[in-house]
């Protein structure tokens, strides 16, 4: 499968330079291997344009076996190509860098209200307000900066594993085991039952896993754990676009900074990362180096990169115009997975909150944990810096959230 | 095997084709370029990033200011 090259490129970086290894042994392949597959995929630039390889007929001859055989030449070729530009590491480029100092990050806030784990949360634009959800079936939004609830909703379902907040600030999604998502207006008054304006918006086959309003309050794009993820238009509940291809549970999904265009990228318990443009459904990258679960993922502010947390105790860097991992970060001290990452406003820094309790604070482009931060009592399952990067807010099975700064 | 499992059996394998072709040929660029980009973004925004750079508590509106105003 597709891992793994980044070690082998290593291997070889000590006696030769990579790329002549890895030429010369895609040749001696190329000259060994049969005609199906390699003739379809060629190595040149100037290839048929995706669109038309992709409109292949079904012919007689593609019994599964030749499929089968096209199937490992092109995963083989994948390999080849990525690893063919693996010239360097991240944190040789980042050498000559100054390290990073002491960092003095404390607990500022505690919000507590919650009776049982908290599971999302998510920052409002106006960076003071924040949502949440927990298994309690309990959605709370807070005033970070005085610590007051200002709504609560209760959901009629437990472990409501997905929130998020409107771009507009006036209204929260949130669902879970329902296997809904689900949008509630927020009101100025605070008498007002917010359960009576409920709109139920996205139906899936299994739990909702994640969600994420898009750059209006439009849209909605979901995650499940029926595999799919899926874009809906919030007014009349209708289904725009689906998203197959992972192969498991889809457990998070980061929608691009606006900039970039229309992708998102998902991840999952297929050990998989996917890129897809939302527009066509299609799934234009897929990475997979991670050993377990996928919990979390998060695009790098500049939109070409994007972070992983697994349960394999790692989170990884992912850069989408070299189409490959550039970094890992691990330590074997740390054996829990991580929940949760996020990046810092300047991409410097990599936030994970992991299931051993703690938040581990990493130098994105040196490789080297910074910090690291103890205060919750339980799993931290959800972590994400304020929109003005002045903070960072995390969840935690102990029922609390905590704002650090 | 009946004759609809072996049509849907060919159907996902010519699927998973289609699916790598396309991955197969995305336009790559050198890690060495991709990480200087990176190095880069993140030394143009640093001076922005509060996180990283701290800010004065009197700017910061989670961390306490050295005097307290009672409304």
């Amino acid at each position: 499968m597709l891992r793994g090259s980044s070690a082998v490129a290593i291997d070889n970086e000590r006696n030769k330079h990579p790329s002549d290894v890895i030429a010369a042994a895609s040749a001696a392949r190329a000259r060994r291997s049969g005609r199906v597959g390699l003739a379809t995929a060629s190595r040149s630039t100037s290839d048929p344009h995706p669109a038309e390889m992709a409109t292949h007929e079904l012919h007689p001859n593609d019994t599964l076996t030749t499929l089968k055989m096209e199937s490992e030449n092109l995963k083989a070729k994948l390999e080849e190509e990525r690893a063919k530009l693996h010239d360097v590491e991240l944190h040789q480029v980042a050498e000559k860098i100054e390290a990073l100092g002491q960092f003095v990050m404390k607990t500022r806030r505690t919000l507590k209200g919650h009776g049982n784990k908290v599971l999302c949360m998510d920052w409002c634009k106006d960076k003071r307000r924040i949502v949440s959800s927990s298994q309690d079936g309990k959605v709370i939004v807070w005033d970070a900066f005085t610590t007051n609830k200002e709504h609560a909703v209760t959901m009629p379902c437990t472990w409501v594993m997905a929130c998020a907040y409107a771009p507009s600030g006036c209204a929260v999604a949130c669902g879970g085991l329902d296997n809904k998502c689900s949008v509630y207006p927020l009101s100025l008054d605070k008498n007002e039952n917010l359960a009576a304006k409920k709109k139920s918006v996205a139906m899936h086959t299994n739990y909702l896993s994640a969600c994420s309003f898009t750059n209006s309050d439009m849209q909605i794009l979901t995650s499940s754990g029926d595999g799919t993820c899926a874009l809906w238009d919030v007014e009349s509940g209708q289904l725009l676009q689906s998203f197959h291809g992972h192969g498991a549970d889809v457990l998070c999904l980061d929608l691009a900074p606006s900039e970039t265009g229309n992708t998102f990228v998902s991840g999952g318990c297929d050990k998989k990362a996917n890129v897809w443009d939302m527009r066509s459904g299609q799934c234009i990258q897929s990475f997979e180096t991670h050993e377990s679960d996928i919990n979390s993922v998060r695009y790098y502010p500049s939109g070409d990169a994007f972070a992983s947390g697994s349960d394999d105790a790692t989170c990884r860097l992912y850069d989408l115009r070299a189409d490959r991992e550039v970094a890992i970060y691990s330590k074997e001290s740390i054996i829990f997975g991580a929940s949760s990452v996020d990046f810092s406003l300047s991409g410097r820094l990599l936030f994970g909150g992991y299931n051993d309790y703690t938040i581990n604070v990493w130098d994105v482009l040196k490789g080297n944990r910074v910090s690291i931060l103890f205060g919750h009592e339980n799993r931290v399952s959800t972590l994400r810096v304020s929109p003005d990067g002045t903070a960072f807010c995390s969840g935690s099975w102990d029922h609390t959230l905590r704002i650090w700064a | 095997m009946s004759n609809n499992s072996a049509k849907s059996n060919l159907v996902i394998a010519q699927k998973m084709v289609k699916q790598l072709r396309l991955e197969a040929s995305v336009r790559r660029i050198k890690v060495s370029q991709a990480a200087t980009d990176l190095k880069n973004f993140c030394l143009q925004n640093a001076h922005k990033d509060p996180l990283l750079v701290g800010v004065p508590s009197s700017e910061n509106p989670f961390r306490p200011p050295k005097s307290c105003t009672l409304f």
